[in-house]
């Protein structure tokens, strides 16, 4: 399994750095979750660990070799990235829209052989979206869009995938539904998955590692029941709150504290 | 990939619309005088009086010129709503054509320009009107619909650009660019025809090489980024290759007012899932039935005056964007900007 890491990285648009000289290497074949309040940089940074934004220092490695020098089309068969809002076209089917995840193995003249088809086929079992085939994404339901989109990024077979908010937007069931199958792949496949996740319950039960940023850095990493404490939140989120042990898992259940409807008029915040 | 049912039936359509049009019209052609002539003509003996000059040297050559300028166009138009996701984004609404006809005019009244220097002169117009509207549209925000508004206004700009240099000009020079201001087939010379398949035999075969990526890009910048697509690399050659498509379209047979625009969308009313290949066929369809209309219906119409195919396609145009604007289907589509 290559490795993902990253060595002093900073990323910024225009000359507002974003993430500022950040060290991270994303354990192999785990599953690792990074949260941090809005703009904290969660999301820029997914998109300087892929390709999609060049490092204004620091180097992005995978398998010890610089990103930015290998061809582009290369690292998409080791290294996929779903974004937050992938565009369907209109009239695309299921099927079709799986298929483009393998654009990274066909050549130029080359279209899909019977290995893609076969890729397609195993994605779509993979997420429980075999008998939505052959029907058009449009008339899907949001869940199973984003469904979809997962078994898109699986067809691409890379080692290391990474997720930018897969869950928003779904109810809660869809929201287990996506984790869950990507914990599944995650199991059989072994890929090292990296995933960028606003509820931090969901984040706790389904990491192996989480990684807390706050503006820009990373404050925190580790297991999720030594990251997510009282104090972390407090500093990452600026909320109070109480940890306890989720019944269902037994992974850390973060309990926000607001200023109403707290039985004990001690925690309230100022 | 499958060739679809549409693209069947379009390619099917084009050869029997160009006959149709090499034997019906104000002068008839019977299908064994044609193979006459053409027979006669390939084996270089004397043809037919009239007949011969009339079929080989205007018949003939404006329905391939209709098929071909339609194509590039179609493709043209076709590229430009696939990448920027706007069916509005297509080059006779965002002045790339205006800027071919500025060029193909300017060179002409200016210079004295012919022939091919009025092509290319038409393909740097486009070009630099590509440029500016690229670098116009630099910013935040949706960058699609800035550059279809920067668009719409450096083409009206350009409109006003080829009305001066045509009211500065002598009747002679103002009749000959005319074409270039309303887009006509008449008359369809010889190396209008070659320089335009020349540029085709370049410029179709890079297009597809490009269609590929396109498709991917289609899932937006990031998700194409993410499956390894070069995104800044292919936008810029497909950009320029749309350009030059519709700039030799142009210069061929002027701006043909709304033939890209419409053909993808056209061929999407027919199959969702139309592609590039369907357009540049129903180009083809929209300006060789243009063509058939203006030089044959119009006239009954009109008591006797033919019309430009320019001015037959911008009337069919027009209603079609506005019902793009306001039908439901429209939105949805235009949703994605």
């Amino acid at each position: 399994m290559p490795q993902l890491n990253a060595r002093g990285l900073t990323l910024q648009y225009q000359d507002r750095a974003i993430v500022q000289n950040l060290h991270l290497t994303l354990p192999e074949g785990r599953i690792t979750m990074i949260v941090g309040a809005n703009a904290c940089g969660k999301s820029t940074l997914l998109r300087g660990l892929s390709r999609l934004l060049k490092p204004a220092n620091g180097v992005v490695s995978l398998d010890g070799k610089d990103i930015h020098a290998r061809p582009a089309r290369e690292l998409a068969r080791e290294l996929g990235l779903l974004p937050q809002h992938p565009l369907a076209p209109d009239a695309i089917t299921v099927r079709e829209l799986v298929g483009r995840g393998r654009y990274p193995h066909q050549g130029f003249f080359r279209g899909a052989d019977a290995d893609d088809d076969a890729a397609v086929q195993r994605a779509l079992d993979v997420t429980g979206t075999a008998e939505l085939a052959e029907r058009p994404v449009s008339e899907l339901s949001g869940g199973q869009r984003q469904r979809v989109w997962i078994a898109m990024a699986l067809a691409q077979e890379t080692d290391v995938l990474l997720l930018d908010e897969p869950t928003t937007y779904l109810d809660l069931a869809h929201q287990v539904e996506v984790l869950d199958v990507v914990t599944e792949l995650n199991q059989r496949r072994g890929t090292t998955v990296a995933i960028v996740l606003h509820d931090l319950n969901l984040a706790a039960r389904y990491a192996h590692h989480v990684v807390a940023m706050k503006a820009g850095r990373i404050v925190a990493q580790g297991p999720s029941r030594e990251v997510f404490t009282p104090e972390l939140v407090s500093e990452v989120f600026g909320l109070s709150s109480q940890v306890l042990v989720d019944p269902v898992s037994g992974t850390p259940l973060i309990v926000p504290i607001g200023r109403h409807h707290s039985l004990n008029p001690q925690e309230v915040p100022a | 990939m499958r060739i679809r049912p549409l693209t069947l039936t379009l390619a099917a359509l084009v050869p029997l619309l160009v006959f149709a049009s090499v034997l019906l019209g104000s002068y008839v052609v019977t299908v064994p005088d044609l193979i006459t002539i053409v027979s006669r003509h390939l084996n270089g003996e004397r043809g037919i009086p009239g007949a011969s000059f009339i079929v080989l040297d205007t018949k003939i050559p404006r329905a391939v010129l209709a098929a071909f300028a339609g194509a590039a166009f179609g493709l043209s138009g076709g590229t430009f709503q696939t990448l920027l996701r706007n069916p509005l984004a297509s080059p006779d609404v965002i002045g790339v054509s205006s800027g071919a006809s500025a060029g193909a005019v300017a060179a002409i009244v200016l210079f004295g320009a012919r022939g091919i220097t009025a092509s290319l002169s038409a393909l740097v117009g486009a070009l630099l009107v590509a440029l500016l509207i690229h670098s116009l549209s630099r910013g935040e925000g949706s960058a699609g619909l800035r550059l279809i508004l920067a668009g719409i206004g450096v083409g009206a700009a350009l409109q006003a650009v080829v009305q001066f240099l045509m009211s500065r000009t002598d009747i002679r020079t103002a009749s000959d660019v005319l074409l270039w201001v309303s887009g006509s087939l008449n008359p369809a010379s010889g190396d209008r025809i070659t320089v335009l398949f020349v540029a085709m035999l370049a410029l179709v075969p890079a297009l597809a090489l490009l269609a590929r990526p396109l498709r991917v890009l289609e899932l937006g910048d990031d998700a194409a980024a993410g499956l390894g697509v070069n995104v800044s690399r292919v936008r810029l050659g497909l950009l320029v290759v749309a350009v030059a498509l519709a700039a030799f379209g142009t210069a061929a047979a002027g701006p043909l007012a709304f033939v890209a625009f419409l053909a993808l969308p056209l061929a999407r009313q027919l199959d969702p899932r139309a592609g590039l290949l369907a357009a540049a066929l129903s180009g083809a369809v929209v300006v060789l039935v243009a063509d058939f209309v203006g030089a044959n219906v119009a006239p009954l119409l009109l008591g006797g005056s033919v019309l430009p195919v320019g001015i037959v396609t911008g009337a069919l145009g027009a209603p079609f964007l506005l019902w793009l604007l306001v039908s439901p289907a429209g939105r949805t589509r235009r949703k994605v900007a």
